[in-house]
């Protein structure tokens, strides 16, 4: 009788039915936790001009996490896009990476300093180069599922954008790709319904991008975008169904950005306050803290210690990189080509 | 010793290199059992099965794209773009993506694909399948172009093209395909890029050209041989980047040169090899750099005569260079 009680309660809690232990969602929680508090830092930088540019994840933390902790890492693919800071963090870049980038210092692993920050890449990580003309990742994606299903490993690919990237031709064409040969790649969108200023009612006619699946012959998931245990359970299954060799997937998870698009942009010339506000309400953040003080893994005390050790970490990172080096100026000169072996 | 068309020659090195390499496939549009649709890839969906030859939706970006993806996770794809002309929606895959791989990622990811494209005009293919687009992609760092020209260079550089850890534009003159033939060896080779080819020697004036030019420029240099006059050619065979250590070598030996070329002329390949040879074999010239090129207007135009009127053939390439003999 005590045993199915136990099981009873067990089955209530979402991330035990979701087959997470308990250290495993606390883990969930410190990467959405120090990402953030990195993201806030990267801004805090900018606004005395000590970093050029930032552009922040803030919101998506619950989206990402949920959706890298889902692939196995360094095994599994991954190409994001630059609003992926907590989805590099969950797949093992550091937080001095990302600092080092952010200042554009020497030894930055994801280009030395080539490309503006959150332009990630890391080939230990299987974590691919990304550009920031949006979009272009989704059919390179489908081409890193194909050479998957071509040498038949069990590998997945994870590729992430904006739900404004699913206006731009590439992204029609990777998914048609990707149902057509039955590829192993999963397909995130975080729809935080602004394209820098226009949103999504702007940029298509029907209410959800998942809806645009059918026209691929691939599932298409919604899923809460602010829940992290949502989206990894959506992404647990998705990566599923691709290592089966079932195919592909588009989740769609509805978040939203309570931040301007850039340390370039003004959000306050295209939204209201209002809505701003209502939205930092179901902060995902605060959802992941509530749910974690329900089921007796945190308390005050724990949030107020965790907090302190992200700043250690992120203090550690913002140091780090302000004293790195530059990288000289004519590495600029350098890996345009390769050595030719013939 | 073989003697192989130029079309032959591509099919016959795509299939020795698949056999060689279980990571090349090729995509495209109709290169499954249609072979393609001037048939470089005849045979090959029956050799190797449609896993390695791939018929592509009729979407170019992404069969660009797909090849990155591929080409990132370690294969070697050939992307065949059905004509040059339709490369466009391409470009931003093939130049922000593939062209800057390696840079962005300092090295650490690299883009090996081969993308073939059949492109030129004089074969009744009006605007939208006659296009020269080399002078367009040739500008980009970390791409290479290479426009071959005979089945010799052909079966090397494609060889080579499918070693680099770089990626390639392969252009092949669609018209060359059936009308040139030569001979293979059968022993392995490789030509390397980068390293232009002396194609007729000789000491009275330097001709550049490529591609179908190439053999229109060759045919010219008999005729006027003819008169006693000696031509030197000159096929740079890699357009980027350009072997110019053979270019100045023989312009500075000849003190003369003509640069031939199909694409329009107004900064194309001409005005670039043209300021190479200005600026650094500028005392050794004995005349202007001139340039024979497709005139400056949007395409070559279908109705026979206006056709004829772009293309650059044996007729104007020899005026140019008894005028330039002359100066």
């Amino acid at each position: 009788m005590a045993t199915q009680v136990a099981e009873k309660i067990a089955l209530e809690i979402t991330h035990r039915a979701l087959g997470l232990s308990d250290d495993q969602v606390l883990e969930m929680y410190w990467a959405m936790l120090l990402a953030r508090r990195l993201d806030e830092r990267m801004w805090i930088l900018h606004r005395p001009h000590l970093v050029a540019f930032h552009i922040s994840g803030i919101g998506h933390e619950a989206a990402q996490v949920g959706a890298a902790f889902a692939l196995k890492r360094g095994y599994d693919y991954a190409h994001p896009y630059y609003r992926d800071m907590a989805t590099v963090l969950t797949l093992g870049m550091t937080p001095r990476d990302l600092m080092l980038a952010l200042f554009g210092r020497q030894g930055e692993p994801s280009s030395n300093g080539r490309q503006m920050p959150s332009h990630f890449g890391s080939r230990a990580l299987n974590i691919v180069s990304g550009s920031s003309p949006v979009a272009t990742q989704i059919p390179q994606a489908a081409g890193i599922a194909f050479a998957i299903k071509y040498k038949k490993t069990d590998q997945v690919v994870l590729t992430c954008f904006g739900e404004g990237s699913t206006a731009e031709g590439d992204f029609h064409e990777g998914l048609n790709w990707a149902g057509i040969h039955t590829l192993p790649v999963i397909f995130l969108c975080q729809n935080n319904q602004y394209a820098i200023s226009v949103p999504a009612a702007k940029q298509m006619a029907v209410p959800n991008v998942a809806d645009r699946a059918r026209a691929y012959g691939i599932p298409g998931v919604i899923v809460d975008g602010n829940d992290v245990l949502d989206v990894y359970g959506a992404m647990r299954d998705a990566v599923a169904r691709a290592r089966r060799g079932q195919g592909a997937t588009l989740i769609e998870a509805k978040t939203y950005r309570p931040v301007p698009h850039s340390s370039d942009d003004d959000d306050r010339t295209y939204r209201s306050r209002a809505e701003v506000e209502e939205w930092k309400k179901r902060d995902p953040i605060l959802r992941m803290q509530e749910y974690l003080t329900r089921v007796n893994l945190l308390n005050a005390q724990k949030i107020v210690e965790s907090d302190a050790r992200a700043k250690q970490v992120v203090d550690d990172a913002d140091e780090f990189a302000r004293n790195a080096p530059y990288p000289p100026a004519e590495a600029a000169l350098g890996n345009v080509w390769g050595q030719v072996k013939s | 010793m073989a003697t192989l068309t130029n079309i032959e020659a591509i099919t016959r090195t795509l299939a020795e290199e698949m056999r060689r390499d279980p990571n090349i496939f090729i995509t495209g549009e109709d290169v499954g059992v249609r072979g393609g649709v001037f048939r470089a890839t005849k045979g090959l969906i029956e050799e190797f099965g449609e896993s390695r030859v791939v018929d592509a939706p009729l979407a170019e970006s992404s069969i660009v794209a797909v090849g990155i993806g591929a080409a990132v996770y370690g294969l070697r794809p050939v992307s065949e773009i059905q004509f040059a002309d339709f490369i466009a929606p391409a470009f931003n895959q093939i130049v922000n993506e593939a062209a800057k791989m390696r840079y962005r990622s300092n090295g650490t990811w690299t883009c090996p694909l081969v993308m073939r494209a059949p492109y030129g005009g004089g074969i009744s293919g009006g605007l939208y399948h006659s296009q020269s687009i080399e002078a367009t992609y040739a500008h980009i760092p970390g791409l290479y172009v290479v426009a071959p020209a005979t089945p010799y260079d052909i079966v090397g550089m494609l060889r080579h093209a499918l070693r680099v850890d770089d990626p390639v534009l392969f252009l092949e003159h669609k018209k060359t395909y059936r009308l040139i033939k030569g001979e293979v060896p059968d022993t392995y080779y490789t030509i390397p890029f980068g390293k232009a080819d002396v194609k007729r020697v000789g000491s009275d004036l330097t001709v550049i050209a490529y591609g179908l030019m190439l053999h229109h420029a060759l045919d010219a240099a008999e005729r006027v041989a003819r008169d006693g006059i000696s031509v030197e050619v000159i096929d740079p065979r890699t357009l980027n980047p350009l072997d110019k250590d053979t270019l100045l070598e023989s312009v500075k030996k000849t003190g003369k040169a003509l640069i031939i070329h199909e694409d329009n002329l107004t900064l194309g390949l001409g005005a670039e090899i043209a300021a190479i040879i200005a600026s650094e074999a500028f005392e050794w010239l004995d005349a202007p750099v001139m340039r024979v090129a497709g005139p400056d207007i949007p395409a070559v135009p279908f109705s026979p005569p206006m056709q004829d009127f772009f293309m650059p053939n044996v007729d104007k390439i020899e005026n140019a260079i008894r005028k330039l003999g002359a100066y």
